[in-house]
């Protein structure tokens, strides 16, 4: 099986967020980056379908020229290549331009199975892997927790995540998309020989212009103001030292919300 | 400017879910706003009953499409169904409850429209006759306007609990019913046996006190800690998904979207950052304590009381009290 894997690098978790001068984006001065967490799962869930079906991984990505560590961490996993489309100026931000800049890529690629992240931790819209699914014809799962590939039928049999704790088993002809929830497994660890072998893989770069894409033409989302919730903290936040703040907490539970 | 506002209605085992009416509500409020005319879409078989209630709310329409390929839900054939609607009435908004269901989807409508969606809205502004959606970003943690460019209709999903169902008018609209050719809709998504995790074990409902545990608490070895508080309190333990998705705890024990709902008359959190998805499913409790070393968790935006700190120092400290 020939599986593509969409990764994206965003902010790290542990980020402490400033907002630039023009309030339209974060100061990315000093944010480390990262593995989106959900993209990092789906790599997981393609490296484990290569084990038991063979074939071959492929990251697929949009980014910075500096993404290139990401994508490589990604090769030392196990991935066998990569490709990058470079957007140095960080042009694709929607999710329709995402989405036909990733069907751009594959133009010339043949692979049976595309995963994606269910969402991004930076914008988090939610929509690229459904909207390229959509762009290719293929059909498309979203907020997956497992996935049973059955190739030798054409078949992908993959778990939905549903309300409260309900799951739905839904089956598919190959190829499709499907996009991967995060914390479904344990995501492996690169090995040394995996780091090593990493950097003699191929990351083939296309630069954005070269896909010949309108992006203009497409459906665009601004960021018009970016701001920290405006209605702050509600919470009455207890002042003090552990004793203090402790004392006084529950001395309001018991007199104040008479919860104790 | 006036226009038409669409509202896609859900429902599943007879009833219209929650979120529907939510975004109905939303619709309502646009429409005063704007002076549009606002319309519900119903897609399923033999939805009669469920447009005559969906007709009792303040809306113009009630537009109902019926086939055998929209019994359960199928994202080719409800998107198909919602292109011809969508394409023969050209409304300028079509609003959804941000559920499972339209995850899955409003972006695969966005893109057989080539239209603009903003997913999980918590909010919209009126800017000199212009919509603007307010949705979070970076993991929740910012607030965002989005400006949607590209043609109408725009598609938007509502998050859960974003505008009170109680906003919602009642009223009397027409009930019309609408044809839609699914004939060469492919069959290409098969629905299976949905499985239900592990339920009844752990009724976080019973509890009068639940101690909420998350990330911050970050391995199992450290969870003794929030044992000794909850024993102290006689509270039930609750977790946020990433403490069940590492397996510190049963799955039984989640509380959120995909987990439990519940109301104590006291929750505490401790090393919960209040992810939305979390939030959902507490923040009916009567009091809401939250413990967390992230003065900009949004936890504390729904907390009634906080504590901004190390919870290894915090919480054994407050069950020592708690056991004086």
């Amino acid at each position: 099986m020939n599986i593509v894997t969409c990764l994206k690098e965003v902010p790290g978790r542990e980020t402490r967020y400033r907002i630039n001068s023009a309030q339209s984006w974060i100061d990315e001065s000093g944010v480390t980056a990262e593995i989106n967490e959900c993209d990092e799962y789906a790599l997981e869930e393609a490296l484990k379908l290569k084990e038991k079906h063979a074939g071959e991984v492929t990251i697929l990505s949009i980014g910075r020229t500096r993404s290139e560590k990401s994508i490589r961490k990604g090769l030392a996993m196990g991935a066998d290549r990569a490709i990058l489309v470079e957007d140095e100026e960080d042009k694709v931000r929607s999710p329709h331009a995402a989405a036909a800049v990733l069907a751009g890529a594959l133009r010339d690629e043949e692979c049976d199975l595309i995963l994606a992240g269910t969402q991004s931790d930076d914008f988090g819209y939610g929509q690229t892997g459904t909207i390229l699914a959509q762009l290719l014809g293929l059909p498309h799962a979203t907020i997956v927790m497992e996935v049973e590939a059955l190739p030798e039928q054409g078949k992908v049999k993959a778990l939905r995540e549903m309300e409260a704790g309900w799951f739905q088993w839904v089956e598919m002809p190959l190829p499709a998309v499907l996009t991967i929830q995060a914390g479904i497994s344990q995501v492996r660890y690169a090995s040394l020989k995996g780091i090593m072998q990493a950097k003699k893989k191929e990351i083939r770069r296309i630069a954005l212009d070269e896909l010949g894409l309108n992006l203009d033409s497409l459906p665009r989302l601004e960021v018009s103001r970016l701001y920290f919730e405006e209605s702050a903290s509600k919470a009455e936040i207890l002042q003090g030292d552990t004793e203090t703040v402790v004392n006084t907490l529950v001395d309001k539970l018991r007199k104040e919300a008479r919860v104790l | 400017m006036p226009g038409k506002i669409y509202v896609l209605i859900d429902h599943g085992q007879g009833k219209i879910r929650g979120g529907s009416w939510e975004a109905l509500a939303l619709g309502q409020q646009i429409a005063s706003g704007t002076g549009k005319t606002l319309h519900a879409v119903l897609l399923g078989q033999q939805t009669a009953d469920l447009a005559g209630q969906v007709a009792g709310k303040r809306v113009d329409s009630v537009i109902t499409a019926q086939d055998d390929r929209l019994a359960e839900y199928d994202p080719d054939a409800y998107t198909a169904a919602l292109q011809q609607i969508v394409q023969a009435d050209t409304p300028d908004l079509l609003l959804m409850a941000h559920i499972y269901q339209n995850i899955d989807l409003a972006p695969k409508v966005a893109a057989a429209l080539g239209r603009g969606l903003v997913t999980d809205c918590i909010g919209y502004r009126l800017n000199e006759g212009q919509l603007v959606f307010v949705r979070q970003m970076f993991r929740n943690k910012l607030n965002a306007d989005i400006k949607i460019h590209s043609e109408p209709p725009w598609i938007i999903t509502l998050q859960a609990g974003a505008v009170p169902i109680d906003d919602l008018e009642e009223g009397s609209g027409t009930v019309e019913s609408r044809s839609v050719d699914l004939s060469s809709v492919p069959e290409n998504r098969v629905q299976l046996e949905a499985i239900q995790a592990m339920k009844g074990k752990v009724d976080l409902n019973k509890a009068d006190v639940i101690v909420g545990v998350g990330r911050g608490i970050k391995k199992a070895d450290n969870l003794k800690i929030i044992e000794d508080l909850a024993q102290a309190l006689n509270a039930e333990i609750g977790a946020s998904r990433p403490v069940v998705d590492n397996d510190w705890l049963e799955r039984e024990r989640q509380i959120g979207s995909s987990g439990q709902t519940v109301s104590p008359k006291l929750y505490i959190g401790c090393g919960i950052s209040g992810a939305i998805q979390h939030v959902v499913g507490m923040k009916s409790a009567n009091c809401i304590v939250a413990i967390n070393s992230d003065a900009n968790a949004p936890i504390f935006n729904i907390a009634t009381y906080g504590i901004v700190g190390d919870l290894f120092e915090i919480v054994p400290s407050l069950t020592k009290k708690l056991r004086e």
